[in-house]
């Protein structure tokens, strides 16, 4: 990690901005001109250097701003983290996985050291020093799950699998693209994607469930999702509807740049070793319409994208009402000429 | 998805565990170490022999890992020796001895306990035994509650009996001896169970068949029975395939499976389990002139009707030729 840790808000005055690197390094989820649903799963290897893939578990420049952010939630709500009583093996595989990632990627601001179960975690970037055993949650200031993951970037879900299914039995959810896991909290794989337009018709989530109930332990998998965000907030939750859903109707040409952000999550799935769970972190990255047209194949591209884009989709984003304006404003970084295939800048 | 070779290992141990049955314990090579593992799972182990010329083979087949899932600095597994083998139970029987190297899959599980059970009773035939002894492990050290019932042919055949009896006691390992008459009063079992129980079986066809039967006369519902049987692929008249995409045509041999024979053909094909749970190796049938023989318990019947697909870990083919899309 050889970026500083920035001090910045996702809320309130909102001071959140990728660094120019941190723009080149942004996850760009679109391959092609055009968007539809699709079985985009890929296998979680690591990508290029610098890349969002280079490590299993991403720490980037916003990691100190997104934790605060995340312990505010939290302070608020407390039902934005939650686990059912079954789930303390999985909650200790979860925090295995996160410890052993971020101290292997980030040496110089992570480390883990293991005598049997008693485990020594240092934490440089939040200032902790841990002694624990591992096993005991008494020896730790919260459950497992939860003290690991206020140190870990994105939003985590546990699921159980049992019946031929996977059920949604603990989660820490602070940055989420408006749902609850307070709600959600006890379904089931198809239960929780019920709401999805045109995806149910197409046999993607059949195939989807097929295809994680045998993953791998070793081999985890990823794909992306996207929608939009006014303002960089992570908190877009249900819950505080009455906080973000008012900032759509405040979108004009003159601001389109600085308020209207792209959101992309990436959502990767590791099996977990002692409890056969599957942990699905959910990582948001933000960019704002200004940076973005930064790196002109994008600007180019996600005006395409964002037009062509359907009707039912848009809606079910959350998009349709600010979309003509961000379209109309993108337009004039769009000549017209083609786009390389694949997401990098050119 | 496939990952053929995850590991390394070394045999570090081998004990008779029972008339026909070894138990290997296998260590990571050059201080690597093995995943934890959740009880119920299996690891596939490629073994390299020759065949009756001598010429190179590569035998392929899942056991169950029944060392302590909390403790991964070995895996055990056992394996019965079989009358007539396909070549692995043979070849880790006669040839495999203490300092032989290994591969090995990581662990995938597709028996495990359901976390949500309030008890769990199993029910084990013959080497069938070996998931449940990582499963109870697992279930004692975090408190569950669990009944074992497990059945051998006589004292000597069956393996581990005593060593079970004597960690968890007479009241939860029940033991039915055939030899010596002993047999499950399965009405009796079924009928008296607690809300919340969940029941597995693993042994032998006929005995899933018959437990499973029971368990859904006596009104479980299908979610609380579990079972697990790896089919070992079945034999039969050898036939031709070819694969479309791949432009290439074989025999498959009379103990050969048909992911086997493609295996030999150096062509990757999807696998997880190679004994017709899974799913993963499910393909596409683009033409045949003859007839599938599904082996598999994955298919649903409409699958198997419409022939367009076949699991070529355990399922065969009576015909002229069979045209898989690969």
């Amino acid at each position: 990690m050889n970026s500083v840790f920035k001090k910045e808000t996702f809320r309130d005055d909102f001071t959140f901005k990728n660094s120019p690197a941190g723009i080149r390094r942004f996850p760009f989820p679109f391959a092609e001109d055009n968007y539809m649903y699709a079985v985009n799963i890929e296998p979680h290897v690591a990508g290029k250097k610098g890349s969002v893939f280079e490590h299993p578990i991403d720490v980037d420049e916003h990691y100190v701003g997104e934790m605060l952010d995340r312990a505010k939630v939290l302070a608020e709500d407390p039902l934005r983290c939650q686990a059912l009583p079954h789930m303390m093996t999985a909650q200790w595989d979860l925090l295995e996985l996160l410890m052993e990632s971020q101290a292997q990627g980030y040496p110089d601001v992570f480390s883990l050291t293991k005598d049997g179960d008693k485990w020594h975690w240092i934490n440089k970037a939040l200032d902790i020093d841990e002694k624990f055993t591992f096993g005991d949650a008494s020896t730790l200031p919260y459950e497992p799950m939860e003290y690991i993951t206020r140190q870990s970037q994105g939003d985590f879900c546990i699921l159980d699998q049992r019946d031929n299914n996977l059920w949604m039995d603990a989660g820490m959810v602070t940055t989420q693209a408006d749902w609850s896991l307070d709600f959600d909290i006890g379904m089931n794989f198809m239960e929780w994607h019920g709401p999805v337009p045109l995806a149910h018709q197409m046999g993607v989530f059949e195939r989807a469930l097929k295809f994680m109930l045998n993953l791998q332990h070793g081999h985890p998998v990823r794909r992306f999702n996207w929608t939009m965000t006014i303002n960089p907030r992570l908190d877009t939750s249900p819950e505080n509807y009455h906080k973000w859903g008012p900032d759509r109707t405040t979108v004009t040409p003159e601001n389109v740049g600085e308020k209207v952000y792209l959101r992309v999550e990436l959502q990767t799935f590791f099996r977990l070793p002692r409890s056969n769970a599957i942990v699905f972190p959910i990582r948001c990255y933000l960019i704002s319409m200004q940076e973005l047209v930064t790196v002109p194949k994008w600007g180019r591209r996600f005006h395409r994208v964002l037009k062509g884009l359907r009707n039912e989709l848009a809606d079910y984003k959350g998009l349709t009402r600010y979309r003509p304006t961000v379209v109309e404003w993108l337009s004039q970084y769009d000549d017209g000429s083609p786009t390389s295939p694949g997401w990098d800048p050119e | 998805m496939t990952k053929r070779v995850d590991h390394q290992v070394e045999v570090v141990e081998i004990v008779q565990a029972a008339d026909t049955v070894k138990r290997f314990r296998l260590k990571a090579v050059d201080g690597a170490t093995l995943p934890y593992f959740s009880g119920g799972s299996h690891a596939v182990i490629t073994m390299r022999g020759t065949d009756a010329t001598g010429a190179p083979v590569i035998y392929r087949n899942p056991y169950s890992l029944m060392s302590s899932p909390t403790d991964p600095a070995y895996y055990e597994i056992s394996v019965l020796r079989v009358p007539v083998s396909r070549g692995g139970s043979h070849f880790m029987h006669d040839q495999v001895k203490v300092g032989d190297r290994l591969s090995l899959s990581n662990p995938i599980n597709l028996f495990p306990v359901v976390a949500t059970g309030r008890k769990h009773i199993f029910i084990a035939g013959g080497i069938g035994i070996t998931p449940f002894i990582a499963m109870m492990d697992g279930l004692a050290a975090r408190g569950g509650t669990f009944e074992l019932h497990y059945g051998f042919r006589s004292r000597s055949h069956g393996a581990y009996w005593q060593e079970l009896q004597d960690r968890y006691g007479e009241n939860r390992v029940k033991l039915y001896c055939e030899g010596e008459g002993q047999m499950i009063d399965v009405d009796r079992l079924l009928e008296h169970q607690p809300l919340g129980t969940n029941l597995y079986v693993c042994g032998p066809a006929p005995m899933i068949a018959f437990f499973t039967g029971k368990a859904r006369q006596a009104g479980w519902p299908e979610e609380n029975i579990h079972f697990e049987q790896f089919l070992a692929p079945p034999s039969g008249k050898p036939f031709l395939v070819k694969l479309r995409k791949s432009n290439v045509e074989f025999m498959v041999g009379q103990y050969q499976s048909i992911l086997e024979a493609i295996e030999a053909q150096n062509i990757e094909a999807n696998f997880l389990c190679r004994g017709g749970a899974c799913g993963q190796c499910e393909t596409a049938v683009c033409e045949m002139d003859g007839e599938i023989e599904h082996n598999d318990h994955y298919l649903t019947d409409d699958d198997r009707q419409s022939g367009k697909k076949i699991m070529i870990c355990v399922s065969r083919f009576k015909g002229r030729e069979l045209v898989l899309d690969l």
